[in-house]
C-alpha cells in the first residue's frame, strides 16, 4: 500500500512532462522528428556532416545515418526501411524506380601506399591491372613484385562507377581482394606496399595516409575533378521512394542549399553546380 | 501438481525451440527455392563464377573455401588442443592450472571480430612478408584455429577429468607408466567428450563470417595455394547480405548458400554422432 502513491506520483509527473513536451513542440515552429539515411559508404561521411549541421539548426531533429554500400542504400530505400537511401553511382534500368537528388560529385582515385614509386598510370593501364593483364609492378615502372589488387564488393557504388568509367565491358580479375567499405579498402591498401585499389576522392585525406595516382597525367585533386580534366568522376545521390515531403524534404533542401553545398565542399566532395 | 506443471513448462520450452528452428529452416528453404530453380542445382553447386552484376551464381569456390578453412583449422587446433587438455588435466601442477584454465575459458568469450582484427593487423602483414598479399587461406586457417582452440581444450579437459578415478588407478596399479595411462586408458575413455569438443569447435569454425572477411581476402576463387585468397560461404553471405536487392534472385542465391551451409553443418554433426555411437558400442562390447 505504501508503494502505491509514489507510483502514482511518478506516473503523473511523466504524463505532465509528456504534455508539457507536446505543448512546447506545438508552440514553436521548430522542426522535430527523425530522418533515417543509409547506403553508400562514400556518401556516409558527408551525410553525417550534413546531418550534424541540420541537427545544429534544428535541435529536435535527429538525422540517423548508416553505412552499407550503395546497393543497400537502393534496396533499403525501395523497401521503405529508411527515408533516404544514398548511392554513389548512376541508377541502372534494373534498379528499382526511385527519385534521385544529386548531392555532389565525387572523383574516384586510384590509390597505393605512400612511398610506392609509381606516380601515374594511363586509364588503359588501370584497366589492364584490374582485369588481370598486368600483374607485376615492373610492367608499370615499379619494383619486380606482383600487384595485389584490392576492390570493393560488387554492390558497391564506387565499384559500379569504376566498372563503368574504367573497365567498360572487361571483368575485374576474380583473385582481387574484396573489402566491403570505403574505409576498409583504404586501410588495406595503406598497409600493403604492393597493393592498388580504387577509392572515393573524399577519403584521400586523413588517416591512414594514402597516395592517389595521376590518371592520364592529371593529378587526382578536387580542382581537376571539378574542371573535368580528371577523367573518373561520378555523381552522388540521395534517393527517396517518392517526391519527398515534410521533414525529409526540409533536410534534402538544406543539403542542396548554398549552406549545404558549402559543407559538401568542406568535406572534400565536389559541389553540384 | 508441481511435477505436472513443470513437465508442461519443459515441454513448452522444448517445443518453442524446435518451432523456432523449424521456422528458420522453412523460411530459409522457401527463400532459397527461386535460386535453386532458376540457376539449377548443378550449376549452383558446381559453378565457378559468382557475380551479381552478371547474374552468375556458382558457389563452388565458397564451398571449397569453407571446407578448406574448417579442416585446416581442425588439423592445427585438434592436436594442440588435446595435448593442452592433457597437460591441464594430468600433467600441470594445480597452480599452473588455476591460471591457465580461466585464461583459456576467457578466450572462448572473445568476439570473433577481435580475432579478425588481430589477424588483419598482425598476421596478414606477416604472411605478406613471405608470399602474396597476406589475405589468404593460411591467415584464415590460423585465425580460426586460435578461435576454436579454447573450445577444444576446455571440453576435452572436462571429459578427461570425468574419467572415473578407478580407471587411472587400475592402470597405474597394473604397472603402466603415467604416459601409457594417459594414452591407452584416459584418452579412449574420454573419447566421446573429446569428439564432441572437436565437433562443437568445427561448428563454430564453419559458420564464422566476420573474422574470415577480415583476413581471407574474400575473393570468389579457389585458392591456388595456402597463400592464395579465398572466400567462405558465411563470409560471402555477410558481404552481400546488405547490398543485394531485397527482392529477386540475388537475395535468393544468398539464402540458397545458407541452405548449403546448413547441409554442411548437418554433415559434420552427423559424422560426429556416428563416430560417437560407434565408439560407445565398441566400449560396451569390450
Amino acid at each position: 500500500m505504501r508503494i502505491k502513491p509514489s507510483r502514482k506520483l511518478v506516473f503523473l509527473i511523466t504524463v505532465a512532462l509528456l504534455v508539457l513536451g507536446m505543448l512546447l513542440m506545438g508552440c514553436g515552429k521548430s522542426l522535430s522528428g527523425t530522418v533515417t539515411e543509409a547506403g553508400s559508404t562514400t556518401v556516409y561521411p558527408l551525410a553525417q556532416a550534413l546531418g550534424d549541421a541540420f541537427h545544429e539548426k534544428h535541435p529536435d531533429v535527429a538525422i540517423e545515418t548508416a553505412q552499407g554500400g550503395s546497393g543497400a542504400g537502393i534496396s533499403q530505400c525501395a523497401s521503405g526501411a529508411v527515408d533516404i537511401g544514398a548511392a554513389s553511382r548512376e541508377l541502372k534500368p534494373t534498379d528499382p524506380q526511385l527519385v534521385t537528388h544529386q548531392l555532389a560529385w565525387d572523383g574516384i582515385a586510384i590509390i597505393t601506399k605512400p612511398g610506392n614509386p609509381v606516380t601515374g598510370l594511363t586509364k588503359d593501364q588501370v584497366r589492364e591491372i584490374f582485369n588481370g593483364t598486368i600483374t607485376n609492378w615492373n610492367d608499370i615502372g615499379g619494383p619486380d613484385h606482383s600487384i595485389n589488387v584490392y576492390v570493393r564488393e560488387e554492390t558497391s557504388g564506387t565499384r559500379g562507377a569504376f566498372q563503368e568509367l574504367i573497365m567498360g565491358t572487361d571483368t575485374i580479375v576474380s583473385t582481387a581482394i574484396v573489402q566491403n567499405g570505403s574505409g576498409p579498402i583504404k586501410v588495406a591498401v595503406s598497409g600493403d606496399a604492393y597493393g592498388i585499389g580504387f577509392e572515393s576522392m573524399a577519403y584521400l585525406v586523413g588517416d591512414p595516409p594514402i597516395k592517389a595516382l595521376d590518371i592520364d597525367g592529371v593529378a587526382a585533386t578536387q580542382a581537376n575533378a571539378k574542371s573535368g580534366t580528371y577523367p573518373v568522376i561520378r555523381p552522388l545521390y540521395f534517393l527517396t521512394k517518392e517526391e519527398p515531403t515534410g521533414l525529409v524534404k526540409d533536410f534534402i533542401d538544406f543539403c542542396l542549399s548554398a549552406e549545404g553545398q558549402q559543407i559538401v565542399a568542406d568535406n572534400g566532395y565536389i559541389t553540384v553546380s | 501438481m508441481i511435477d505436472r506443471s513443470s513437465r508442461t513448462l519443459f515441454l513448452v520450452c522444448a517445443f518453442v525451440s524446435l518451432a523456432i528452428l523449424a521456422a528458420i529452416a522453412v523460411f530459409t528453404l522457401k527463400e532459397a527455392l527461386p535460386a535453386f530453380r532458376q540457376v539449377g542445382l548443378w550449376h549452383f553447386l558446381f559453378g565457378m563464377k559468382f557475380s551479381v552484376n552478371n547474374q552468375e551464381y556458382g558457389i563452388l569456390p565458397m564451398i571449397i573455401g569453407t571446407i578448406q578453412v574448417t579442416i585446416g583449422a581442425a588439423i592445427v587446433a585438434v592436436p594442440v588442443g588435446i595435448l593442452c587438455a592433457i597437460l591441464l588435466a594430468e600433467v600441470a601442477p594445480p597452480r599452473v592450472r588455476q591460471v591457465l584454465r580461466p585464461a583459456i575459458e576467457l578466450l572462448v568469450g572473445i568476439p570473433s571480430v577481435v580475432y579478425g582484427m588481430v589477424g588483419m593487423v598482425l598476421l596478414v602483414p606477416l604472411i605478406r612478408h613471405f608470399e602474396g598479399s597476406g589475405y589468404s587461406l593460411l591467415a584464415g586457417i590460423i585465425v580460426l584455429s586460435v578461435m576454436i582452440l579454447p573450445t577444444i581444450v576446455s571440453i576435452s579437459e572436462d571429459s578427461i577429468r570425468a574419467v572415473p578415478k578407478s580407471y587411472r588407478e587400475g592402470s597405474l596399479a597394473l604397472g603402466a607408466t603415467h604416459w601409457q595411462t594417459i594414452w591407452r586408458v584416459l584418452l579412449p575413455a574420454a573419447r566421446s567428450g573429446i569428439v564432441a569438443s572437436v565437433v562443437l569447435a568445427m561448428g563454430r569454425a564453419i559458420g564464422e563470417a566476420m573474422a574470415m572477411i577480415m583476413v581471407i581476402g574474400n575473393s570468389p576463387v579457389i585458392a591456388k595455394s595456402l597463400f592464395g585468397q579465398a572466400s567462405t560461404l558465411p563470409s560471402w553471405i555477410a558481404t552481400y547480405a546488405e547490398g543485394v536487392s531485397t527482392t529477386g534472385i540475388d537475395r535468393s542465391a544468398l539464402f540458397a548458400m545458407s541452405v548449403v551451409l546448413f547441409v554442411l553443418i548437418i554433415i559434420v554433426d552427423g559424422t560426429a554422432l556416428l563416430i560417437l555411437r560407434r565408439g560407445n558400442r565398441a566400449q560396451s562390447v569390450s
